[in-house]
């Protein structure tokens, strides 16, 4: 008996042993691989962020500058940089101190960093961020004042350095380089502006708000004038209707924004609504468009400009389909003609041209070039 | 007091017996674990460089070399995702053939009589090598996966269909490294020819297990072809961000704003990401308008291989 508990006593022990063992061993390669390597990335890779930061944007005046035309790895932008550079937007965005954590700072991080300027519209000043306090009042009857007083802000301190003047949400998002494309056929010394067009209440109809619209310089210079002589007044707590009244007023053009094969660019809903929803014929949006709705997909054109009602992972989805995602080689079914200005640029007269427009025109057209000489058409 | 003493000699002696076995185990694996993801694991794509140096007599023989035969595996109950594929992704195979496990209307695909979805994959295999013609790729998947077949082209564009390949996310269960189902499976035309072969052996790889033990589909997928040396290779782009993910886009952004905050979109995905599991049709047609139509004026790409859009489709 006495025998039998020795060996089983042994046996126990040696199971117990390596149990424990294993046990400790595991603990200690898993702590090891939890270990300090972790904060270390973490902490440089912060200092690498704001150094970044700092390479691409200038904080001034309460304003965000764009410094870099951001570029993606493996693109040839050139073209993009030239219509960086020639039509230039001042993007302002209409927001509020409750805001800025939940939607303001992903449109920060995400479609904002396309425009020339960024301008963030609040009823409070905060220079962190930055944004803009206009000693408003925030609620949806304020909205108006809040935009009239947001322009006149913008006209006043950066007049100068746009010549289109873009409103947004919040919660739009918009492709700042297809708002150029449009642009670019324009000249911004006309009074004009673009958006959703919708028909009701004025006869050249007016543009949704929540979609974003553009004025051009002189469609700005007419508005703070119509404020000053009294043509346009700030009675009416409807924001967009109230402006288009006054652009009608004082002689800006309601533009035609669609695309070539007459697709709608600004959007006021989501993407999913405008694709694949169907409206209830009683639903108001059928009364209000100003050209015929279209529903799936030709609701929108392959160069969109915005959207609507965009919650934050929206907004990350839709930079992510935008500048990102794409298919290896895809020859796109819709290839939209060259804007006004880069057709100018590539056919100047001969005594007006400059040493920089040969060099942006010699950029073109080597891309054009290398487009022909590199691509090999595989039909499926 | 001798039971306690031979107690702690035993606990002594087995704490040493562990600490040997995992030395072992780990100088082991470590050796062999070094060479074997050096010669299998990780496939990408070629990188641009590579690409331009193609003449273009070669690069227009890659391009006939790598079209895709799309096998997808449909039931009654999926019809609603039959549909969405059917009218989406699907088109851009250069071949696609639904398989069904049984006739239902309004579902129009190959009927192969058939419950048990093993057994369907193997009929279907067996079905698309017999009718592939010249078709040297073969794509696997259920409807409820987003494929982006340009990028699968672009991933084995230089890879030689008369090797074995057995692409997609790969997981390890064991000793067996297999791929997942619902991200994709990419299977190359030998490879194809050697798993059916080891279909006919059933020992190694049985058309109908064991009843109450049941391997799933994959796994099982995945045991036949390395019977037959054919082992599963993860398939991600050139920063290392797998191209395969059987979450949908909405879920792996949400999980980037957790992980990144302060870079959401460059931290979250591949630019030439392939598959994309568990998206519902209406996030499934935002996804074709985002991949094959939106995009920001004058940014280009130049690729040096184009690939044409397919015939009477209006959403791409």
């Amino acid at each position: 008996m006495k025998a039998l508990g020795v060996r089983s006593a042994f046996y126990v022990g040696f199971v117990v042993g390596t149990c424990t063992l294993y046990v400790l061993l595991r603990q200690v390669g898993f702590t090891r691989s939890l270990g300090s390597p972790e904060p270390e990335t973490h902490d440089t890779s912060l200092l690498e962020m704001i150094e970044e930061e700092n390479k691409n944007w200038k904080k001034e005046r309460s304003a965000l500058f764009n410094l870099n035309h951001p570029h993606h790895t493996g693109e040839n932008g050139a073209l993009a940089d030239t219509l960086y550079k020639r039509v230039r937007i001042l993007c302002w965005v209409m927001t509020g101190p409750k805001n800025l954590e939940k939607k303001a700072r992903h449109v920060k991080a995400t479609w904002s960093r396309h425009c020339n300027i960024v301008v963030f519209i609040s009823s409070v000043d905060d220079p962190d961020f930055p944004t803009v306090g206009l000693n408003t009042k925030e609620g949806r009857d304020q909205l108006y004042w809040k935009t009239i007083r947001a322009f006149h802000y913008v006209m006043e301190k950066h007049g100068d350095e746009a010549d289109w003047f873009l409103k947004a949400d919040d919660d739009t998002y918009v492709v700042v380089d297809n708002l150029r494309w449009i642009l670019a056929s324009h000249s911004p010394e006309d009074p004009l502006y673009f958006g959703r067009r919708f028909k009701p209440y004025v006869k050249q109809g007016y543009m949704s708000g929540g979609a974003g619209y553009v004025l051009s310089k002189e469609a700005l210079r007419r508005f703070v004038e119509g404020f000053r002589t009294k043509v346009c007044t700030h009675t009416s707590s409807v924001e967009d209707l109230a402006l288009g009244q006054c652009m009608e007023k004082i002689g800006v053009v309601a533009g035609d924004s669609r695309d070539t094969i007459g697709r709608e660019t600004f959007h006021p809903f989501v993407p999913e609504s405008h694709l694949t929803g169907t409206f209830p014929k009683t639903f108001w949006y059928w009364n209000y468009c100003y050209y015929p709705i279209v529903q799936g997909p030709q609701c929108c054109s392959d160069l969109a400009v915005s959207f609507h009602y965009m919650d934050s992972s929206h907004m990350y989805l839709l930079e992510y389909y935008t500048y990102h995602l794409r298919a290896f080689g895809y020859k796109y079914r819709y290839q939209p003609p060259e804007p006004k200005i880069i057709q100018d640029l590539n056919a100047p007269a001969p005594d007006k041209v400059e040493a920089g427009d040969i060099e942006e025109r010699l950029g073109v057209e080597k891309q054009e070039e290398e487009e022909k000489s590199h691509e090999l058409n595989v039909k499926l | 007091m001798s039971e306690g003493s031979s107690f702690m000699k035993g606990m002594i002696l087995g704490g040493i017996f562990c600490l040997v076995i995992s030395l072992f185990e780990t100088f082991n694996s470590g050796t062999h674990s070094e060479g074997h993801e050096h010669l299998h694991h990780h496939l990408k794509p070629l990188s641009k460089d590579e690409l331009q140096k193609l003449s273009l007599s070669q690069m227009s023989d890659l391009a006939l070399q790598v079209q895709v035969y799309c096998l997808i595996m449909v039931t009654p109950r999926l019809l609603l995702h039959w549909a969405t594929a059917n009218d989406t992704w699907s088109k851009h195979c250069d071949k696609s053939v639904f398989y069904t496990s049984e006739s239902s209307k309004a579902l129009e695909a190959f009927d192969l009589q058939e419950q048990d979805e093993w057994v369907r994959i193997r009929k279907a295999i067996k079905h698309a090598y017999e009718n592939a013609g010249d078709l040297r790729w073969f794509f696997l998947a259920r409807p409820t996966t987003f494929a982006i077949i340009e990028n699968l082209k672009y991933l084995v564009l230089d890879k030689d269909p008369s090797q074995p390949f057995y692409i997609g996310h790969t997981e390890k269960s064991g000793e067996l490294d297999y791929v997942e189902y619902d991200s994709g499976i990419v299977l190359s035309y030998e490879a194809m020819r050697r798993l059916i072969e080891m279909f006919k052996d059933e020992d190694k790889c049985p058309e109908r297990g064991h009843a109450l033990w049941k391997m799933p589909e994959e796994k099982q997928l995945a045991t036949c072809l390395k019977y037959s040396g054919v082992f599963a290779e993860n398939g991600e782009d050139a920063q290392g961000k797998s191209l395969f993910n059987k979450k949908s886009v909405s879920t792996l952004i949400s999980d980037s704003m957790g992980q990144n905050p302060a870079d959401v979109v460059e931290a979250c995905c591949s630019d030439m990401a392939i598959t994309f599991g568990g998206m519902n049709p209406s996030q499934i047609q935002v996804l074709m308008y985002g991949v094959y139509r939106l995009r920001p004026y004058g940014h280009d790409f130049q690729d040096s291989l184009t690939f044409l859009p397919p015939k009477d489709s209006d959403n791409d």
